[in-house]
This record gives structure tokens, C-alpha cells and sequence, in this order.
């Protein structure tokens, strides 16, 4: 089963890995990974402001736990993500996976966590506790790493 | 049509979104953005880096298709997660 949240609100790992667990009998693993906010040693982070364009981005999200959930023999997907004004340590973003096995977890869930980071319409914007805000920038080595997995898919077929 | 803007490219141009009519001659997203960067010189300096593109919230190229109803979103490249 898929499930997919934006939302301002914080979540609960312990809860979120629960119903993972009690979801099927047969379940033989669980990834599950969170980001968080980091802060910034040397230009200390007051709020970081995260835009998203709804609808697209439920849409986005749930798009790419359907193409893991093709690629990998899963049983439960499971993304959260946060929006709105959140401070250095907050939970940004999570994503849960079960399976029989790990290796398709493992796999899995650093697929969703690639893809999201490069197609999912989110935008992040630091404000610093001097005031100044800056627009985070897109990096190239998160389109190298969601590039790998289009590459391995082309490998498959 | 509609058009959103979303990010720095918002903040850049004062406003998240534009409702007009499609502008005549303009068939693609290529087109589409051509036409907004001649509005004035803030609008080309905000549109002259790497702006990516949604129609009907689904990502498209700049040779996609647009039309009268569409809506159209620009923005920078993704930074969530």
C-alpha cells in the first residue's frame, strides 16, 4: 500500500514504523529514513521556509513510490513531508519502506529519497538569525545520484 | 491560461500568478517563456537562468504543448528533502 502526506505538522517515527510493522505478517524488513534541518556551523539557521506547489507535489510523490513499488517487490511505501516554517533539527521529510527482504527495502527507499530530491516540486529557503534569507540551490551531485537509478532501469530492459 | 510561479522565482518577480489569455502565436512552452521575457527587463533577467516547467502539474520540456486552459508553472530546480 502507498501513502503519501504533505504536511506542516511533525510526525512520529515510532508510529509511522509501527503500522509498518503491523501492517502484514509477512513483513521481514523495514528502512525507514528521515532528514532533518540542518544547521549551518558557521551562518547559524533561525527558519527554514519550505514551498510546495500542491497538488503536483502529492502527485510527484506518490509517481515515484508507484515506480519503486514496480521495481522492487515491496509491500508498504510510505512518504511524508513537511512544508511550511521549521527550525535547525526539525523532521523534514520521511520515507518508509517494508518488505520480505532487505535488500529491496534498503534499495528502495534511497530510490525514493534520489528521485524525490530531483522531481519533487519543494522549495527551500534559509533565513539566517541576522535576517538575510537565501534560496537554496540545487545540486549537482543529488542529479548524479538520481541519474544512477535511470541509468540502472535502462540497464534492466 | 494560468501560469504559477514558485521559489526564488517568485520572490524575483513580485507574484506567484498570471491569468491571461494565451498570447497569440505561442504553441509551446518554449514559446511561452520567449514571450515573458520581453515583457521588461525584470522579467528577462528573472527568467534567464534554469527555469524547469509543469503543465497541468505533470514536468515538460520546452517544446511541450500549451493551450488556452493550461496551466502552466515555472520554477528553479527542486531543492526538497
Amino acid at each position: 500500500m502507498i501513502s503519501v502526506s504533505v504536511q506542516q505538522e511533525d510526525f512520529d517515527t515510532g508510529e509511522e514504523y509501527r503500522q509498518l510493522q503491523a501492517e502484514n505478517g509477512r513483513t521481514g524488513a523495514i528502512v525507514l529514513f528521515t532528514g532533518l534541518a540542518r544547521d549551518i556551523a558557521d551562518d547559524p539557521l533561525a527558519i527554514l521556509q519550505l514551498e510546495h506547489y500542491p497538488g503536483m507535489t502529492e502527485a510527484s510523490l506518490r509517481q515515484t513510490a508507484e515506480q519503486a513499488d514496480q521495481r522492487w517487490p515491496l509491500m508498504d511505501i510510505r512518504i511524508i513531508h513537511r512544508v511550511g516554517e521549521l527550525s535547525p533539527g526539525d523532521q523534514i521529510v520521511l520515507v518508509a519502506v517494508s518488505s520480505t527482504h532487505r535488500a529491496a527495502a534498503f534499495s528502495a527507499c534511497e530510490f525514493i529519497m534520489d528521485i524525490l530530491k530531483t522531481s519533487a516540486p519543494f522549495w527551500k529557503k534559509e533565513i539566517h538569525r541576522d535576517g538575510r534569507g537565501h534560496w537554496v540551490e540545487a545540486k549537482a551531485s543529488d542529479q548524479q545520484r538520481a541519474q544512477r537509478w535511470r541509468e540502472a532501469s535502462q540497464e534492466d530492459t | 491560461m494560468k501560469i504559477l510561479f514558485f521559489g526564488s522565482l517568485r520572490e524575483q518577480l513580485g507574484t506567484g500568478e498570471l491569468e491571461l489569455p494565451l498570447p497569440e502565436g505561442i504553441a509551446n512552452v518554449e514559446q511561452l517563456l520567449d514571450n515573458l521575457r520581453h515583457r521588461d527587463d525584470h522579467w528577462q533577467r528573472a527568467l534567464e537562468g534554469t527555469v524547469l516547467c509543469a503543465v497541468n502539474q505533470t514536468m515538460a520540456n520546452e517544446a511541450a504543448a500549451v493551450d488556452d486552459g493550461d496551466e502552466v508553472a515555472l520554477f528553479p530546480p527542486v531543492t526538497g528533502g
